[in-house]
């Protein structure tokens, strides 16, 4: 046990359990040590390594996506303290430990002594499981960057909560991010052009959400929750409300009209991008612009971001 | 809510200072504590208040001053990283996890203060993501506060030259670059401020505006700071970039108080070098923009400039600042078509205080000025603003004030032109101007060419203007004028007769079509201008005799004659009468005996066709008495019939007391007390007899009239014309007739019926006692008058 990490149980406790990684080999010792004077007869103990997947809404349904089994003693007696060390060697674990809205993906070591007659004795032991992915290939460098600069235009598919005829000619804006994956400690750089605008904002925030989805088909479920509302700017780099574009004829010093992009994603809790676990959920990340007007309807664009865990020791 | 909107604001800038104070105050606990998250928390807390929209700028000011000396504290201890552990890398960081971007930028600025402090960064790095960073903020009032506070926080951090942050890779570009990008923000910003709420405030909006101006000039302010910037950079980056942001910027009020700004901020010499480009920019700015102060007031600091040393005059020429100047001036109203009168002329008046102080010598500048002020006005159908015509009269005042000398501005070839602009009145205005300047500078006009153009310039007062509604006049007024035009026509004056002849027959010219109520004040001055003449030439004619000359004494008196007869459409007979005698005795004395016989012939003339009053008669009867009395070139005939002629008018007044005084003073006409002077005791004797008849027909015509006799005034009079003769030793008065006269007036005054009169009893008294007086003197004189027995 290298690294120990807090992990929030279901009574809301936070415990501090090991971390491990795939691949990577687990040994321990099981220590059994019955009440004092008391022997215990058993069929035979074992420590299994469990990879399951939980969803909420089907309570009780566990999916095991990894199985191991070490038999530690053969059927008999236990009169006293006794150790079994035990060791699963290069264990595959996909996933990540993940500790969702409605899906808990959790490994967990499980002993059972096995009884006659009387129930079994098992116990749990919860670890977390985190995996590392190296940083975008470099070779591919020139082609990736090209690809990673996000950069959109929606002079004309703005979503509007409340669709309104004509808000096409209102707004013009273009934004771009530097990248579209991000590691955990990453920081979001870009930058947000107006082009055009013709309706009265008040600010405009950037919104880190995460869409949780879980099951399939018609019992699909999605969970949207906002982690980060990061606030990009105050007032709008308008000289009139309606009536005067800012498009690149107008304004010479196009940079001039452009607002930048800087959040830093390690104030929040984020996990990596998880698609379509074992076929059970799929968690993604999503950064969203929304500009809010002085009456307070907001318009958004959202994109996609792909978040990964970077192999910091590189 | 509307009508309560100041209190409303007082109560949420109460509201605003609280939470301030509140929020300051955990801030304070988490420093004394050396708590960086609290500090970093309670921070953004107290610099949420300043997200307010409710505030005005006024207000505003007084929320972001609290909040910035808190600030100053946080700094301090941003500074000190054993109280905090963290290095100032990670604070930088740290401070912009804050998801409110008011706050998250106030602490970023400050952070990034002790960052630039710090050197662990370069200054223009640092700088630069700070300015970049604030884009975020685009609210115009919030905007310009916190860049207002990176100004701040920066001014002593700038990469200038001998600066601690002049690091080897830095240059004092990036200082600029900084300053320049963060004053075109502020710029945009404080432009933007006026479109901010509703329309109707708008008077309002533009005030407060105003209050923050000077927010975003502080940013020029920092730029002629900054050691580095010499004027290749200045004219290369600095100015080039400003400028643009003044013009495109297409606000009036921010253009205006920025020109404004260049001027005042950067060195003179800057301008001098740089003036293409400034002046470029004005034809450029909105056509409400008041360019005309702006280029005043860059020609003032100019002329300011040119007048502090004497050695800076040749980078003027080097530059050709008049022409550059000039060649703006005609841009500028050429593209601000809507420009009125008085701003297009302002504008030359400009131009011409600074040639004037600039290029003193050079009139040919002067003189464009005024052409091409002429050819503005020339465009405007007729001067009817007030202030467009002040601004002219000042246009044309400049010149007369500088030379002190209308001589000067009479080579102004255009000067009259634009003086025809002027209405009626200003025109006159303007004229007793050009008088004055003559009059108290004692300019002395020697040319008849110059005569020419002065009068000119003077036509309003010479003559009626067409159109001048003469019902109008303030009788006062034309008074003073003509007495002003009177008095400009004796400094015309040269020493050479001929010449000096031109200048009179010039102003003859002019004046004669003055009209009737112009004349009387013009004409005895022209008169006594040429009688100046005459006095000079006066004993010359003998020596040049024979040759060609055409001043001569007698053309002269020709000339005078018809000036004088001018005034018959006045008329004025009375005026004629004093001046034709004036000039008989200056022919007098150049010995012009026709000449001067026929100005008494012109006297009597008038006399006798013209004076009708005998109040006037009697006035002019004894100018004439006594004028011809000094004539001495007449020959005998023409004077007897002179004499003649004044004798026998002074006969025929009206009233017997004017007869008689007339007729005692024509006794002095045959007696002329000089060694070859005429002496007809004779004639004498006859006259003051007569005197004496008609003293006694108006005694006894008061008897019969009124019933009691006159004063004896009259024969106290004759007695004193009687002890004159006497004296004089007129063969022909006698102690015996003096003795009768005096018992005739003694037993005057003691009859009942005289009439007291203290001011003959004095005279007659103070005769008396001359005669004791000469009595006791003794000698011839003594013994003459010991005959008279009192």
């Amino acid at each position: 046990m290298e690294e120990a990490v807090p992990l929030k149980k279901e009574n809301g406790k936070t415990v501090m359990v090991a971390l491990f990684q795939s691949q990577e080999n687990i040994v321990g010792e099981v220590v059994i040590e019955p009440i004092h004077g008391k022997k215990v007869e058993h069929n035979g103990i074992k420590i299994e390594l469990l990879g399951q997947i939980e969803l909420y809404f089907d309570r009780g349904n566990f999916y095991d996506f990894t199985s191991l089994v070490r038999e530690l003693d053969v059927p008999g007696e236990l009169y006293e303290r006794k150790t079994y060390p035990f060791e699963f060697s290069t264990v595959e674990m996909p996933y990540e430990s993940y500790n969702g809205v409605n899906v808990r993906l959790r490994y967990i070591l499980k002993v059972t002594i096995s009884r006659n007659y009387v129930s079994n004795i098992v116990e749990y032991q919860d670890f977390v499981v985190r995996n590392y992915t190296p940083p975008p290939s470099i070779n591919n460098s020139i082609k990736v960057v090209d690809k990673l600069i996000r950069k959109d235009i929606f002079p004309l598919k703005l979503n509007y909560t409340s669709m309104e005829v004509g808000i096409e000619d209102c707004l013009h804006i273009e934004f771009e991010y530097s990248k579209s994956k991000y590691h955990l400690k990453d920081v979001i750089v870009g930058k947000i052009y107006f082009l055009l605008v013709r309706i009265k904002l008040k600010n405009m925030e950037l919104e880190i959400r995460r869409r949780e989805s879980t099951g399939s088909g018609p019992n699909t479920y999605v969970e949207t929750e906002t982690l980060a509302k990061f606030e990009l700017m105050d007032g709008a780099p308008v000289r009139d409300g309606p009536g005067i574009s800012l498009t690149r004829a107008t304004s010479n010093a196009f940079a001039g009209e452009s607002i930048p992009i800087r959040l830093f994603l390690s104030p929040y809790e984020l996990t990596p991008t998880y698609r379509n676990i074992n076929n059970k959920f799929s968690v993604k990340y999503y950064l969203n612009l929304v500009l809010v007007d002085e009456e307070d309807r907001r318009y958004f664009k959202q994109q996609e971001i792909t978040v990964y865990r970077l192999l910091e020791s590189s | 809510m509307m009508l309560n909107g100041a209190e409303d604001e007082e109560k949420w800038l109460a509201e605003g200072i609280a939470g301030i104070q509140h929020n300051a105050f955990y801030m304070h606990q988490a420093l004394d504590s050396n708590n960086l998250r609290e500090a970093l928390k309670y921070s953004a807390l107290m610099l949420s208040e300043l997200r307010t929209s409710k505030l005005s700028p006024h207000k505003y000011y007084e929320l972001y001053m609290r909040a910035f000396d808190e600030l100053r504290k946080l700094e301090m201890f941003f500074k000190d990283e054993s109280k905090h552990g963290v290095s100032v890398v990670d604070l930088y960081e740290l401070v912009q996890h804050a998801g409110n971007i008011l706050p998250r930028l106030y602490l970023l600025c400050t952070v990034g203060s002790v960052y630039i402090k710090s050197k662990e960064a370069p200054a223009k790095e640092v700088l630069k993501d700070l300015v970049e960073m604030c884009r975020g903020v685009q609210h115009p009032i919030r905007g310009l506060f916190l860049r207002s506070y990176l100004a701040q926080i920066s001014r002593d951090k700038l990469p200038d030259i001998g600066s601690e942050f002049e690091g080897d890779a830095e240059t004092v570009m990036d200082a600029v670059e900084f300053v320049l990008q963060n004053f075109t923000e502020m710029n945009k910003l404080w432009v933007r401020l006026q479109h901010q709420g509703p329309g109707t405030v708008r008077e309002k909006r533009e005030k407060e505006r105003n209050e923050l101006r000077d927010l975003v000039g502080k940013n020029l302010h920092v730029l002629s700071q900054i050691e580095g910037v010499d004027l290749e950079m200045y004219k290369e980056t600095v100015l080039p970039r400003i400028v643009e942001q003044v013009v495109n910027c297409k606000d009036d009020l921010a253009q205006y108080y920025l020109m404004d700004c260049i001027i005042q901020v950067f060195p003179d010499e800057y301008h001098l070098q740089t003036l293409e480009t400034l002046l470029g920019a004005c034809p450029q700015l909105q056509p409400t923009v008041d360019i005309k102060t702006v280029l005043s007031r860059l020609m003032d600091r100019l002329s300011n400039y040119a007048a502090s040393s004497p050695d800076v005059l040749p980078e003027f020429l080097q530059v050709e600042a008049f022409a550059k100047l000039s060649k703006a001036i005609g841009k500028v109203i050429e593209a601000q078509i809507d420009m009125p009168a008085v701003g297009a002329i302002t504008l030359y008046v400009s131009l011409l205080t600074f040639t004037l102080r600039v290029h003193p010598d050079r009139l040919d500048y002067v003189d464009q000025v005024l052409g091409a002020c002429d050819k503005k006005l020339s465009t405007i159908p007729k001067l009817g603003d007030s202030r467009a015509t002040k601004q002219v009269v000042a246009l044309l005042s400049a010149p007369l004030e500088k030379y002190n000398d209308i001589v000067t501005a009479l080579r102004l070839s255009n000067y009259p032109r634009v003086m025809d602009h002027l209405d009626n009145g200003t025109n006159k205005v303007m004229a007793m101007v050009i008088i004055q300047s003559i009059m108290k500078n004692s300019s002395c006009i020697s040319t008849p060419d110059k005569v020419e153009v002065l009068f000119e310039l003077l036509k309003g007062l010479i003559k009626d203007m067409d159109g001048a509604d003469v019902d109008e006049l303030d009788e006062e007024d034309f008074k003073e004028e003509q007495n002003s035009v009177a008095r400009l026509i004796h400094m015309l004056y040269n020493d050479e007769p001929e010449e000096m002849l031109k200048i009179i027959c010039t102003v003859r010219k002019h004046t004669m079509a003055g009209g009737p109520k112009r004349l009387p004040y013009t004409v005895p001055s022209l008169v006594f201008s040429a009688l100046r003449l005459v006095r000079r030439l006066q004993g010359q004619e003998g020596d040049i005799v024979g040759e060609e000359v055409p001043a001569t004494p007698k053309k002269i008196f020709q000339l005078l004659t018809q000036i004088i007869e001018s005034l018959s459409i006045v008329p004025a007979p009375e005026l004629a009468l004093r001046l034709y005698l004036q000039c008989a005795e200056a022919a007098n004395d150049c010995d012009l005996e026709h000449v001067a016989y026929d100005f008494f012939t012109q006297a009597f003339v008038l006399y006798e066709e013209e004076i009708a009053d005998s109040k006037s008669q009697v006035t002019a009867i004894h100018l004439i008495i006594g004028t011809l009395q000094r004539m001495s070139v007449f020959g005998v005939e023409n004077r007897d019939t002179l004499t003649h002629k004044a004798t026998g008018y002074s006969a025929r007044l009206l009233k017997k007391p004017d007869q008689c005084r007339a007729v005692y003073a024509c006794s002095h006409l045959f007696w002329v007390d000089d060694q070859d002077g005429l002496k007809d005791g004779e004639r004498v004797l006859l006259c003051l007899k007569r005197a004496l008849r008609i003293a006694n027909a108006a005694q006894q015509m008061a008897n019969v009239a009124r019933g009691s006799s006159g004063p004896v005034t009259l024969f106290v009079e004759i007695l004193n014309k009687y002890l004159y003769f006497f004296e004089k030793g007129n063969p022909q008065i006698t102690s015996a007739a003096i003795q009768d006269l005096i018992e005739l007036i003694k037993t005057e005054m003691q009859s009942d019926s005289a009439t007291p009169d203290t001011a003959s009893d004095a005279f007659l008294a103070s005769m008396l006692r001359y005669i004791q007086f000469q009595k006791q003197k003794g000698g011839v004189m003594g013994e003459k008058f010991e005959s008279i027995k009192l």
